[in-house]
């Protein structure tokens, strides 16, 4: 039985669909990803598995149960790692674990055993008794995921968790999550950084418009929707519009963006030689894989981050 | 709805409140102590001799005074504490959509919230009333009794402004709440003079608002003197203010809450 199951699934706030009927599984001990634009649905998608928001179409089974009859019992065992943090600023942080193991019914001596491992697990124990206030973005981050572990969930439901932060707080999060990946814990992320996508979700499905426009593992998704190697030029204001006919034949596939034109090819040098033979002179030109940003500007036709 | 989950919301509050108590110590019991001895004790000294103690019914300033500032401070603390703290939960700090993705539920929230609030209205009264006595102001240790009214109009104040703190959108509303409601409450409702000065089509409106009826319960009990009108009838009021109020902050609670 997938712990997470969902057909048709439809939130709507009056006239604005955020989530539109759509259909998803996510198995037990799988990490698995909505990656999406700004204004996707992300997180309406994340309020309504956590049993906080209500399900206004469709059908929602999280653990087994229905969020709308069971929401104590489902999130009783669910983590949440929220969007925005909501940590309380005026409390210490072993406090705001504390109070949350209490929400949870713990018994005390239990969640004193489980901070200790907490703090431990986010490298936060040397702040036990600080303040949360003056802590870095990174780790009260890092805080909230230890807080939505406090009751052990079987499923960590984690909103753009490394969102703002420096890219060294960010690997520092990406290892945490994988260590609770091997623990056993099934996660899901929302993200728009394809990177964290592809490094973290087994599986995802890429969201755009309230609408699911993909799903697979990042290698099947990149094996479908583009090509093996992407050849990625600048060229001088005013030049690029003018170059377009001139690339035609060396890719599958261009893409003129407003700041850049991507070749899909599968043979990035191949490409890359042709448009020198035809006295082509880019500013910049790199050669990379295919990233899932490609796949979602294939889908889309747009880029991700904007 | 469980009471192990509320219990456990009144904890959670109890535990902020050790952190942030400190801050709250002179509003609580600071002003009323100021107010007793200017007004009570101050302007008293004038009351007393002059043609007004007639219309007090016999009795000292400061003793007609103090059961109406008892209360009229447990209306400020209700008030306060249904205001601000709750538009922090759900808009400004948001800890209230943390606490609700645990097994709370609004209800638990909405009671543990005010079941805290309580609590503490239950502390200050009492400690009011012990600064009362010690200032000679009841005649005695019965006069205890009078925390009950209290408590009970901070709830009513603490009900209503807690489900319109949820309802703003901003905190503008809550300013003009305490401006225009709070402030003109707690000057005309009989916890300075009685009611009955009044001019007459004022009374009447005086006679809507929780805090008179809390007042006139107090003195009732503080004074060992009647009540204007049946002491249920007061304490129906109230109760009333409590659940409707409640019930209301349910509604504007889940939809600020569980959009
Ligand atoms: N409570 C609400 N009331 C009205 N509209 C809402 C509400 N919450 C979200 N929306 C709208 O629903 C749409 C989807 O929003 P959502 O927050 O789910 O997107 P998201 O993918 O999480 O975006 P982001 O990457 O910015 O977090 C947006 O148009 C948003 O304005
Ligand atoms: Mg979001």
């Amino acid at each position: 039985m997938p712990l997470v199951e969902a057909r048709s699934l439809t939130k709507r706030f009056g006239d604005l669909t955020a989530v539109d009927a759509i259909d998803f599984d996510v198995a037990q001990g799988e990490s698995f990803g909505f990656l999406g634009p700004n204004g996707a649905g992300k997180t309406s998608a994340m309020r309504m598995i956590g049993a906080v928001s209500p399900v206004t179409d469709g059908y929602l089974r999280v653990l087994g149960m229905d969020p709308a009859t069971e929401g104590p019992e489902i999130r009783r065992r669910l983590g949440v790692v929220p969007q925005e943090d909501t940590l309380d600023t005026e409390l210490s942080v072993a406090e705001n674990l504390l109070i949350y193991g209490r929400y949870f019914d713990l018994p005390r001596p239990l969640i004193r055993e489980r901070i200790a491992e907490l703090l431990d697990f986010t490298e936060l124990a040397e702040r036990r008794d600080d303040k949360v206030e003056p802590l870095s973005g990174g780790m009260k981050r890092r805080l909230t995921i230890a807080r939505a572990l406090i009751n052990q969930p079987e499923l960590l439901i984690l909103d753009e968790p490394t969102t703002g932060l420096d890219p060294q707080a960010r690997h520092v999060l990406w290892d945490r999550l994988y260590r609770l990946k091997q623990q056993g814990v099934t996660l899901i992320i929302t993200t728009h950084y394809m990177d964290e996508a592809e490094q973290l979700c087994d599986r995802l499905v890429i969201m755009d418009k309230a609408k699911i426009v993909a799903e697979g593992s990042p290698r099947q998704l990149i094996e479908e929707h583009s090509s093996r190697e992407v050849v990625e030029m600048r060229f001088p204001v005013g030049v690029q519009e003018t170059i377009v006919d001139r690339l035609d034949g060396l890719a599958k596939r261009t893409e003129v963006l407003p700041d850049r034109v991507l070749l899909y090819t599968d043979d990035g040098d191949d490409s890359s030689t042709g448009v020198h033979e035809r006295g082509l002179h880019p500013e910049t030109l790199v050669v990379r894989r295919s990233t899932l940003e490609d796949v979602f500007l294939r889908l889309t036709g747009r880029t991700l981050v904007d | 709805m469980a009471v192990p989950t509320v219990a456990r919301v009144i904890e959670a509050h109890a535990l902020v409140y050790r952190r942030t108590w400190r801050g709250s110590v002179i509003s609580t019991f600071f002003s009323p102590v100021l107010y007793l001895v200017a007004m009570g004790i101050g302007l008293g000294s004038l009351v007393d001799q002059g043609a007004g103690r007639a219309d007090l019914g016999g009795l000292t300033y400061l003793a007609f005074l103090a059961p109406g500032l008892l209360v009229a401070t447990a209306m400020q603390t209700g008030a306060g504490d249904g205001s601000w703290p709750v538009m922090a939960g759900i808009k400004w700090t948001k800890t209230y959509h943390a606490t609700l993705a645990t097994p709370v539920g609004v209800r638990d929230l909405v009671i543990g919230h005010l079941g805290w609030v309580a609590v503490r209205l239950t502390f200050v009264s009492v400690v009011f009333v012990a600064i009362m006595v010690a200032f000679g102001a009841v005649e005695s240790w019965a006069g205890m009794a009078a925390v009950v009214p209290a408590v009970l109009t901070g709830l009513a104040f603490a009900a209503a402004t807690s489900a319109y703190a949820a309802y703003l959108d901003t905190d503008t509303g809550l300013s003009t709440l305490f401006r225009f409601g709070i402030v003109p409450m707690f000057l005309f409702s009989g916890t300075f003079f009685p009611v009955s000065q009044l001019p007459d089509w004022l009374e009447p409106l005086a006679n809507l608002v929780p805090l008179w009826h809390g007042v006139e319960l107090a003195r009732g009990l503080a004074l060992g003197t009647g009540t204007t009108w049946s002491p249920w009838i007061h304490t129906a009021y109230l109760a009333a203010w409590i659940v409707g109020g409640t019930a209301v902050a349910f509604r504007t609670f889940g939809g600020k809450l569980r959009q």
